[in-house]
């Protein structure tokens, strides 16, 4: 219920702003209002003091990406000193885009360990995500296209999101997209098919789509300790990612190393059974949402968050409530041994936008987590009445 | 820095007869005009940098929209130049699952129109001060089961207004109000929705001064279970219209309103507290009023939720015109009840229908109690759930002979 942060710098209270009927001639404006603030050197409204990564915790956004200096590259994507690298177990599906994410905390400050919820961040944090297809699957070397970079910006009191996004052939800098915007985009597939896609960069408030567990209040997802305690990212030179935060002082309060819980990887059949697998795809991809502390999707009763233990509230015979045409014809949410009499597999398959599940963030369908919840409801006992 | 300020001049003669040609005019305070061509980017744009408390105002014209849009700032209105001269077009949309998203508190809507979306229309999420005042929203093509779901869709809200607003063609509920309390609801129409208006799992609602027609349903009391705001209670439906819902049920299959017969007036489903009073309900296929139990829906597989219909008062209204060709699950079973009570027929459907599912744990509960009165010759029917035949079903309506307590105001 907060006013999304950000964005400052226009002030005009109790003036019209008239935004005229010519797209065009907005669209003329716009690049010389950014021109006219951003050219040529730093920009006047957003503070980055010293040489460093930084920012203003509680001020205005930057324009641009390379502001921050969270990047020594933005183009290769190789992060400023002291920008970290980091991976989580199993990640959110966002239409085959690749993610590379990042983590910094100001000098001589340091997350907070939880056992099961975020770690906490101090006040300068910021956690950076860069989203990117690349040109071939199956051949990394033939590079990729970068589409955006969002970053969550740790305030005094609270998170805020932003995205930056990368004009089509200038991989180089990117520019604030405060309403999102929609990206043509095509790569060659695992199978060697071309595959397209809309790929839709959120808007501001979209950012509580996903990432806002509790209260609706916005929060960080990935830095939790059983989707971190893993190996990190090629390259980080971090085969075990917790001790290297604990060890660079960037994370305290971490208890013995036998406590720490460690995430299922979905998409690895060595790491778990079916149903953990499948429980941890549920949670990333669903939980934050529909989860009963006050996630978006709260209103229906259905809660795939990984601490769910009620068969009706993870859906198990659980009849829908405000679907509409997402129940696809289908009484329950799911029906143990039968994916195809069952909503959830319905919503996961669909591509249309009131029908598809997530809501937001997925254009095309996961066909590998997919078959994972396939399977996992196809082995589940039981019947519904 | 990439924030347009552009005065908009209207050129030539034609546009200059046009009455308003300023969509801020005369609204007080922040306000940011939004005129006809302007792009989902620049609307969407100016409602996240909208000022708490501040105007969007949209100009005559339409809007069109591939994306949904939201608002999370406290104290917006949005504001067209008339339900019928400003339209929000979905038709396009490829992405979201609503029009309209709205997470702020004390959000108004006034003046405008919101057309075919793929999903619901206009959803108010946890918001506490919703005002919805001279809205219409509609899917063009008429009722379709691809149509979206909801219309004015507030849900975990408090303190919600709607009213002189029009809802037609969604394929769950045209006004839906789930999970809330304190609301008023009141002259309004809905037409051509499957549920014509619905208050779903919410406390302290005023229904009155609809008009409701040529939906499956006019209006619907429920609760149902497994949510987190259950066994809503205290509703008043009163002084409405409705008539003539005998629109084909359209629902996707596998909804709660998917189980409507085609031909309702009111239905109660595990409603609690409701007074139904000074309506004119008439010319229904199956039912006039229907009250009824979770137990003919199925296990609610909740041990906090009341299954039963409790505390209803009937009374004053005027109820006409049922027929001998009900709907439905709930058609099919007053068939097998009415042919057994009347072996020889002809029959023709009561125009107060109630389950007869009671708690046995709290029979004889003076303040659960079921009462009708003074309804005009309206009849009725008790199907005696679960059917067993023992006892038969009833037309006795002295056991109703009852009153309870008028149900106060809802003050917002």
């Amino acid at each position: 219920m907060r006013r999304p942060g950000g964005g400052g710098g226009h002030g005009g209270g109790g003036t019209a702003v008239r935004l005229a009927a010519a797209a065009a001639a907005v669209a003329a404006a716009a690049t010389v209002a950014a021109l006219g603030a951003c050219g040529g050197g730093d920009e006047p409204d957003c503070a980055v003091t010293g040489d460093g990564p930084g920012l203003d915790p509680d001020g205005a956004f930057c324009e641009r990406l390379s502001s921050y200096r969270l990047f020594e590259d933005i183009a290769a994507q190789r992060p400023a000193p002291g920008v970290i690298p980091y991976d989580v177990a199993t990640p959110l599906f966002s239409d085959f885009a690749q993610k590379d994410r990042f983590l910094w905390v100001p000098p001589g400050a340091a997350m907070t360990w939880s056992d099961t919820d975020a770690f906490a961040l101090p006040p300068g944090s910021v956690m950076v995500k860069t989203f990117s297809y690349p040109r071939d699957r199956r051949d990394p070397a033939q590079g990729r296209r970068l589409l955006e970079t969002r970053l969550l910006v740790r305030g005094t009191d609270a998170w805020r999101g932003v995205s930056y996004v990368y004009d089509a052939g200038d991989a180089t800098d990117a520019h604030r997209a405060v309403a999102g915007t929609q990206l043509d985009a095509a790569w060659i597939h695992d199978d060697g098919a071309e595959r397209t896609n809309r790929y839709v960069v959120p808007n501001q408030n979209q950012c509580k789509g996903c990432h806002a567990e509790h209260d609706d209040v916005l929060d960080v997802l990935g830095p939790k300790a059983r989707h971190l305690n893993r190996p990190g990212p090629a390259g980080s030179g971090a085969p075990d990612q917790l001790q290297a935060l604990i060890d660079r002082g960037a994370l305290t309060g971490a208890p013995p190393r036998e406590r720490w819980p460690r995430g299922v990887i979905a998409a690895d059949p060595t790491s778990g059974t079916v149903e953990q697998r499948a429980r941890a795809w549920l949670d990333i991809n669903c939980g934050a949402c529909h989860n009963p502390r006050g996630g978006m999707a709260r209103t229906s009763g259905l809660y795939l968050d990984i601490t769910q233990t009620d068969p009706a509230q993870l859906g198990i015979c659980k009849a829908p409530v405000a679907t509409g045409r997402g129940s696809g014809g289908r009484r329950y949410a799911i029906v143990p041994g039968q994916p195809d009499a069952s909503i959830l597999l319905f919503r996961l398959e669909s591509t249309e936008a009131d029908v598809k599940m997530p809501e937001v963030g997925r254009n095309l369908v996961d066909d590998q987590g997919v078959a994972l919840i396939r399977q996992w409801i196809a082995e589940l006992p039981g019947t519904c009445p | 820095m990439r924030r347009a300020e552009i005065i908009f001049v209207f050129l030539g003669t034609s546009l200059g007869a046009c009455s308003s040609e300023d969509p801020c005019e005369g609204v007080s305070g922040t306000c940011v005009a939004l005129t006809e061509g302007a792009s989902a980017e620049e609307v969407q744009t100016a409602m996240i940098e909208i000022a708490p408390g501040g105007t969007l105002a949209f100009g005559e014209g339409t809007f069109s929209f591939e994306v949904d849009l939201s608002l999370d700032v406290d104290g917006v209105t949005i504001r067209g130049a008339g339900q019928d001269k400003t339209t929000l077009s979905f038709a396009r949309q490829t992405t979201g699952a609503q029009g309209i998203l709205v997470t702020g508190d004390a959000f108004t809507i006034q003046d405008i129109g919101i057309e075919d979306s793929p999903g619901d229309a206009l959803k108010i999420l946890g918001g506490d001060g919703v005002t919805i005042q001279r809205v219409r929203v509609e899917w063009t093509a008429g009722p379709k089961e691809t149509n979206g779901a909801y219309g004015l869709y507030p849900v975990q809200c408090k303190n919600v207004l709607i009213e002189d607003s029009i809802v037609e063609g969604a394929s769950d509920a045209g006004i839906y109000v789930g999970q809330s309390e304190r609301i008023v609801v009141r002259n309004n129409v809905a037409r051509n929705n499957v549920a014509g208006i619905e208050i779903e799992n919410s406390s302290q609602a005023d229904v009155t001064g609809n008009t409701a027609t040529a939906n499956t349903g006019g209006v619907l009391v429920f609760n149902l279970p497994g949510l987190q705001v259950e066994n809503g209670h205290g509703t008043r439906v009163y002084a409405n219209e409705i008539f003539e819902n005998n629109t084909p049920n359209f629902a996707p299959v596998g909804n709660i309103v998917g189980s409507v017969p085609t031909g309702t007036g009111i239905a109660l489903l595990a409603a609690h507290g409701v007074e139904i009073f000074d309506n004119q309900i008439r010319d229904h296929l199956s039912i006039n009023i229907g009250i009824i139990s979770y137990a003919p829906i199925g296990v609610p597989n909740d041990p906090s939720y009341d299954m039963y219909s409790t505390a209803i008062h009937i009374h004053d209204n005027r109820l006409s015109g049922t027929s001998d060709t009900p709907t439905g699950r709930l058609g099919a079973l007053l068939i097998s009840a009415l042919s057994e009570l009347m072996p020889n027929g002809p029959f023709i459907v009561p125009d107060l229908v109630w389950d007869g599912a009671i708690d046995a744990a709290r029979a004889g509960s003076a303040a659960d109690r079921i009462c009708i009165h003074d309804n005009g010759d309206a009849d009725y029917i008790n199907l005696e759930w679960p059917l067993t035949g023992a006892p038969k079903a009833t037309r006795d309506l002295a056991p109703h002979a009852c009153s309870h307590a008028a149900l106060p105001a809802v003050q917002l």
